[in-house]
């Protein structure tokens, strides 16, 4: 027996008899009621959260819409108009996905630079930004594997073009994409495949790593937006006197934001579900069609940078290469950022414009991968490419050259 | 270092024009539709009105598979015996979906092209579009069916509704082919006018609960200095 | 300073709302769980012609995915079932299921035609027809009926289950109702159109 009985956390019998028998009492003390975090989080700091929540969201609806989804191309698009149409609220469950898939990305890229502005990926906190970044590469793939499944026109020539990136890769090209597609084509088999990962496979990684990014921010504890370490001044019951426990400080501020949140998430759901054509897009209303491409194939918003620079590059191979590295460069970012400052409100003029810089070119990149390759957009895609990779190619050295403010003791906390 | 921060600063101007540009450069690449659909696909006399039309002059050729006559009829407040004498002309049964008779392969072999689905036609190419084709037929003895249309030049499907235009006048024309458009527009998606009641309370509802849980967080946070 | 009951009473509101909120949330995962509209449209009444039904056979159909037999019962069927010295375990159908019509001897609206579901009651197999009397293989007693091959189990020509056999309850019968003389409509009863 761990506990004694007149210091168990529960006065109910079961719980203690669990708790005799599991760790449930050092679980919640040990990231919830005893895990402090910084008083003084600001509105980037829920990000995280939300992601937690759009993840519990599609997890939910996800299920729901494969006991009447049907991954088969010759049926994929009628069920997904029979889940619309026929099955009861089935309607309410498929736009809470397709409206949830945006939404993941939106709180996933705020959640990004909420790291990039405090510092988040510096020492000792680089794991966490590592296994971050794989959540986000899953995500990606998640997000490519799922947009085929309605077998729409524009999911088809989608998959068709991406999976053809993998051609340019020299020697297994070709057989690597066939290997991929498992046809020689983007046909039933490849579906039923996609369905798989989107489905089960990729799910289950995401959860065991988002599982590991808790865990490895709770091993070191979380930043905050002065960069301080908390845990440097203690009171005498061993507290961080800048921290306040997560529950009931920060579960009871997240549950406001969390209603926030899920405010503009129905308001999307339930009167712009397709928003203009980025949450839902138009030729998507029409099944996949092999004789006949789309007039502009494009991937849905919140791919359209990295499409946008793939396209800004002339030569096949070398624009796969480019936006492999321009996903790739995120994870160094704890080794390419030389500023011994985390946070941005004490670092030098350089890292502000940079970010700035990145910032827009992040924007305007995802606005140029929408239109048409030609004429001032691909001059602009390739300016706000290099912009872009600047950022992360000279970080080692501007960062270097900042003169950095002077870093207070203790948190700055207004009320 | 004075260099340096003319380099960065000239950059950043750089940045922000081009920005600038970029928004600046959206063009719109679209035909301009010269006709805007105004439908409102809460006024169930206009439905009632376009699914008349509709299954007179399109259902012999274009099928709407994915909604079934008793829906029709549920939604747009007709009883059973209203739906089978107005609105079904073929052997189906209220409960079946809007199969037209002719099939795809004479289709093809008669115009060419098989008529389309009609089902989600509205979703795909939008109201004005569809209206407009239906407004825009006209004479043209050069082609096989004696008519061709200004919103989908060369188009295969004939002018069906001539007769039509010939008996209305222009307003009620305008009227008629809206009314067809404004019942696929309710066929593209029939939950849309449900979707958005819903909507209204869950918000509410939302809102209710964000008092709530504001005044928990304030009350919590209130020792917190 | 903390006001407890102020706290307490926030926490409770909250926490109700939020349950409330929970609850209208399953709604709509709880009902997509039902019958689609496409399987309700699939589920519609069979309508039947008896016309040319002669005394004697039988027709099968298909309602909502199961077997629905139509017998004609000639004379001499409608007389055996007269018979009480069958050996019963529900002769009134107490324990069976089948519209309140059918609570009788005949377990039908009209003697002579008997509608039921050819599903015997124990595990769900298809029994066969052994309209025949006393037949060598089902003995001197039997006075006509349903044979289920899987575990033996007996019905008459009411569908009646006899005792000493695993079935525990009668073959069940159908909603249904009679369009006119020689049309049933299988799945509706009478006064419920598209049940």
């Amino acid at each position: 027996m761990s506990n004694n009985q007149d210091q168990s956390m529960f006065s109910n019998k079961i719980l203690r008899w669990i708790d005799d028998r599991f760790p449930l009492s050092s679980l919640i003390r040990e990231h919830a009621t005893d895990y402090y975090a910084s008083k003084n989080f600001n509105i980037w700091y829920i990000f995280g959260v939300l992601s937690l929540v759009v993840l519990v969201i599609q997890l939910l609806t996800g299920i729901f819409l494969t006991m009447s989804y049907k991954p088969s191309a010759k049926d994929a698009f009628d069920s997904v108009e029979y889940i619309m149409r026929s099955v009861e609220w089935g309607w309410l469950i498929r736009y809470m996905h397709s409206t949830g898939s945006s939404f993941f990305f939106i709180v996933v890229y705020l959640h990004m630079f909420r790291a990039m502005l405090y510092g988040s990926y510096k020492k000792p906190r680089e794991l966490v930004w590592i296994v971050g970044m794989l959540i986000y590469f899953c995500l990606i793939a998640e997000a490519f594997f799922g947009y085929l499944l309605p077998w729409g026109n524009m999911s088809y020539w989608a998959a068709q073009v991406i999976v053809n990136l993998f051609g340019a890769i020299p020697y297994v090209g070709e057989t690597l994409t066939e290997w991929i597609r498992g046809d020689y084509y983007i046909s039933d088999i490849t579906l039923n495949r996609f369905f798989a990962f989107h489905v089960i496979a990729v799910p289950l990684g995401i959860i065991a790593l988002v599982f590991a990014h808790i865990l490895a921010l709770h091993h070191v504890g979380s930043n905050n937006p002065d960069g301080i370490e908390i845990k440097n001044y203690k009171n005498e019951q061993g507290k961080p006197i800048d921290g306040v426990a997560f529950h009931p400080y920060h579960t009871s501020k997240d549950l406001v934001w969390i209603t926030v949140f899920l405010i503009l998430f129905f308001a999307a759901v339930f009167f712009a579900p397709e928003m203009g054509g980025f949450f839902l897009e138009v030729d998507n209303f029409e099944p996949a069609n092999p004789l006949q491409t789309p007039e502009h194939i494009v991937p849905p918003w919140y791919l359209t940078p990295y499409y946008a620079i793939l396209r800004a590059i002339p030569n096949k191979l070398m624009g796969v290469i480019f936006l492999a590295s321009s996903v790739l460069f995120f994870v160094f970012l704890p080794w390419l950022d030389k500023c011994k400052v985390k946070s941005i409100r004490y670092r030098g003029w350089q890292y502000k414009l940079a970010l700035g810089c990145f910032a827009i070119s992040f924007l305007a990149l995802g606005y140029l991968g929408m239109q048409p390759a030609s004429g001032i957009y691909v001059v602009l895609a390739r300016f706000f490419t290099v912009v872009y990779f600047i950022f992360f190619i000279m970080m080692p050295f501007y960062t270097r050259l900042e003169k950095t403010k002077r870093v207070p003791e203790r948190v700055v906390y207004k009320k | 270092m004075k260099f340096f921060k003319i380099i960065t600063t000239s950059f950043l101007l750089l940045i922000i024009l081009s920005s600038g540009l970029v928004i600046g450069a959206s063009e719109e690449n679209q035909v301009e539709n010269f006709l805007v659909a105004k439908n409102d696909v809460s006024d169930l006399n206009s439905l009632q009105r376009g699914a008349r039309n509709f299954f007179n002059y399109c259902a012999g050729c274009h099928s709407l598979k994915f909604i079934r006559y008793n829906q029709i009829a549920q939604d747009l407040g007709l009883d059973e015996s209203q739906l089978v004498q107005n609105l079904i002309f073929t052997e189906a049964k209220p409960e079946d979906a809007v199969i037209a008779n002719m099939l795809p392969s004479d289709g093809s072999r008669w115009f060419g092209k098989s008529p389309p689905d009609l089902s989600l036609i509205t979703r795909s190419r939008g109201e004005d579009q569809v209206y407009n084709f239906l407004r825009t037929f006209y004479k043209d003895s050069t082609s096989p069916t004696g008519a061709d249309n200004r919103a989908l030049p060369g188009t295969s499907m004939p002018n069906v509704l001539w007769l039509v235009q010939e008996q209305l006048n222009e307003k009620e024309f305008d009227q008629f082919t809206l009314d067809i458009v404004n019942f696929l527009d309710y066929v593209s998606e029939p939950i849309q006018s449900e979707r958005k009641r819903v909507g209204i309370w869950v918000i509410l509802f939302l809102l209710i609960f964000l008092i709530f849980s504001y005044g928990l967080y304030k009350d919590i946070w209130k020792e917190v200095h | 300073m903390t006001n407890l009951n102020r706290r307490r009473f926030l926490s409770i509101a909250t926490t109700l709302t939020g349950g409330i909120g929970v609850l209208f949330a399953s709604i709509p995962f709880i009902s997509s769980f039902q019958p689609s509209k496409k399987a309700k449209a699939l589920a519609t009444a069979v309508k039947v012609n008896l016309s040319k039904l002669e005394p004697g056979s039988i027709i099968k159909v298909i309602w909502r995915g199961q077997p629905v037999w139509i017998l004609h019962r000639s004379k001499e069927m409608i007389e055996h079932l007269k018979d009480s010295s069958l050996d019963l375990r529900d002769p009134e159908s107490e324990l069976s299921v089948q519209p309140f019509f059918a609570k009788n001897a005949y377990r039908s609206l009209k003697p002579n035609y008997f509608i039921v579901e050819g599903i015997c009651t124990h595990l769900g197999c298809a029994p066969i027809e052994k309209f025949a009397i006393a037949p060598a293989d089902m003995g001197p007693d039997w006075k006509g009926g349903f044979y289920c091959p899987c575990h033996g189990s007996k019905f008459d020509l009411s569908g009646r289950v006899y005792t000493g056999v695993p079935a525990p309850s009668n073959l069940r019968v159908p909603p249904h109702r009679y369009e006119n003389e020689h049309t049933v409509i299988i799945g509706e009863t009478e006064g419920t159109e598209n049940v």
